[in-house]
């Protein structure tokens, strides 16, 4: 292997571990000399924030509310467009891309723009308006993951075996096709957690205190805590999508492996 | 999108189109493309060296396994927690510029400066290189061997190799790439606004300012801007077909 190789390999590693380490260091400390050097004392103040636990609670609670919206809207669409209209495929390929393409800022400008004058209920609330963007958010993700699990498998056959057995259409799609596509859901839904978990921009302009939002107030005013916030945060990432690469067959995951807030 | 196109009451007017390529909106739109191009460009070279580097004959395997499941979470880090992984690094009393102090050479006196546009550049590199080794790595295990070893026994020098073969038959997707890393880094928004506290004049950090600052006179001018923003990406896609196509013809 040339020397070459190894330098860039080199230069690569320490781009991407001098940071994490820097956060690290960061999260021991307690004031600008660092002494006493290694202290626990962040890591405990975040874990006595009331902040903190409110405001991860909501992200959290946003995040299982668009994952089960997602998979109850995009579950049935896919699979019946699998089933019965093979030919809609690419328009719905089509329209996943849009999200994909079309920034969140500008998203986001658009949302409360078609959404003034909803009732308070839905536009003030993190339940309503925020979940409603998520949802979009998480569309194209959910749709290549689970795309990608349908044709992995046979939808025709199963659908008729599982009919000529006498099953219902629900009993059908939760008994028989679900357990079929489940890594490719739970694939979308780690996904969509950790688009959730971290997404900043369309909390921040629509106004609404989630887990970011306070990480960012954070860092703002408080330096060394925001140290130990911030591996946290990225051990949800890591978390997240560890998870999705054990669970995600490998040509499923690698598409839809790109994402992320910026 | 409609909103970009009427005035305070609603009625339909082109002025706020009109300001956008007036001060200071059109220098925001500068920064952002600018900002856009330098890391598209350098994180997709620099990205391709790394990937090949990593895939290439001769490197152990685990390489390209770590790298690979590497870039799979660290393409997805970003916004406030990577913006901070940077203060903590090489912002004002960063783990490195502390220690660069300390060896004697102070970053800030030789113009180096975290939140100001170089800054920005070098931490969005952190998502585009990753992004990029994703991308580029099915092309790359694509590259035969057997072409490498043809062009050599016909005499070819390596960069002969690389200028007739190699470059060519990668090109379709590394314009691809690139054209993605484009798209990724002019809609980041999270990642400048928390590093620069705002301070940088992009684009989505100025639309930004019109909804949560104390500024909001005219939401319009906020939608014009999204729906420039959203020009220049769909130019961009526009641009890329027929490069696409050109660049395609080696791949049948």
């Amino acid at each position: 292997m040339a020397a070459s190789a190894y330098v860039w390999l080199f230069l690569a590693a320490a781009y991407f571990l001098i940071p994490l380490y820097a956060t690290l260091a960061f999260s021991l400390k307690k004031n600008e000399a660092g002494t006493p050097c290694c202290t626990l004392a962040n890591y405990s103040w975040v874990i006595h924030n009331g902040d903190f636990w409110h405001t991860i609670k909501i992200s959290f609670l946003l995040a299982i509310e668009t994952i089960v919206i997602s998979l109850l809207l995009f579950v049935p669409t896919i699979y019946w467009v699998h089933l019965k209209l093979p030919k809609l495929r690419p328009v719905i390929a089509f329209m996943a891309l849009i999200p994909f393409i079309v920034p969140p800022i500008v998203m986001v400008v658009g949302l409360l723009r078609v959404f003034r004058g909803t009732p308070h209920w839905f536009y003030a609330e993190p339940w309503g308006f925020l979940a409603t963007a998520y949802v979009i958010l998480a569309f194209p993700y959910m749709f290549f993951s689970l795309d990608a699990g349908f044709r992995s498998i046979d939808v025709h056959t199963l659908t008729e075996a599982s009919q000529s057995l006498g099953a219902s259409w629900p009993t059908t799609l939760f008994r028989v096709i679900l357990p079929n596509i489940r890594s490719a859901a739970l694939a979308a839904s780690f996904l969509t957690l950790a688009i959730v978990l971290g997404e900043f921009t369309i909390a921040n302009l629509a106004a609404f205190h989630t887990f970011p939002i306070f990480l960012q107030y954070v860092n703002e005013s408080q330096g060394f805590p925001a140290g130990a916030l911030t591996l946290l945060s990225f051990m949800i990432t890591w978390a997240a999508m560890l998870s999705l690469l054990l669970v995600g067959r490998k040509r499923a995951a690698r598409g839809a492996l790109i994402t992320g807030p910026r | 999108m409609l909103g970009a196109f009427q005035d305070k009451s609603d009625n339909a007017t082109l002025s706020n189109i009109r300001l956008l390529f007036n001060h200071p909106y059109i220098d925001a739109y500068k920064t952002s493309i600018e900002i856009s191009l330098v890391t598209a460009l350098l994180g997709g070279v620099i990205g391709l060296f790394i990937a090949y580097a990593a895939l290439r004959d001769g490197t152990p395997k685990f390489f390209r396994a770590g790298l690979l499941t590497f870039s799979g979470v660290a393409a997805n880090f970003g916004g406030i927690p990577l913006a901070f992984a940077w203060i903590a690094t090489l912002g004002p009393l960063g783990v490195v510029t502390v220690w660069l102090r300390s060896a004697g050479w102070d970053p800030s006196a030789h113009g180096f400066q975290l939140f100001s546009k170089t800054g920005v550049e070098l931490v969005y590199m952190y998502f585009q290189l990753p992004l990029m080794i994703l991308v580029i790595a099915p092309a790359i295990e694509g590259l035969k061997r057997e072409w490498r070893e043809a062009a050599a026994n016909l005499g070819a020098k390596p960069w002969q190799f690389w200028r007739y073969v190699g470059i060519p038959v990668l090109m379709p997707s590394l314009l691809g790439a690139m054209i993605l890393l484009f798209g990724n880094s002019f809609a980041a928004y999270a990642t400048a606004y928390s590093l620069t506290s705002g301070t940088v004049n992009i684009v989505p950090v100025l639309i930004s300012a019109y909804y949560t600052g104390n500024v909001l006179d005219n939401p319009h001018i906020a939608q014009s801007l999204a729906f420039g923003m959203f020009i220049v990406l769909a130019a961009m896609m526009l641009a890329y077909i027929p490069l696409q196509r050109r660049s395609a013809r080696w791949s049948k």
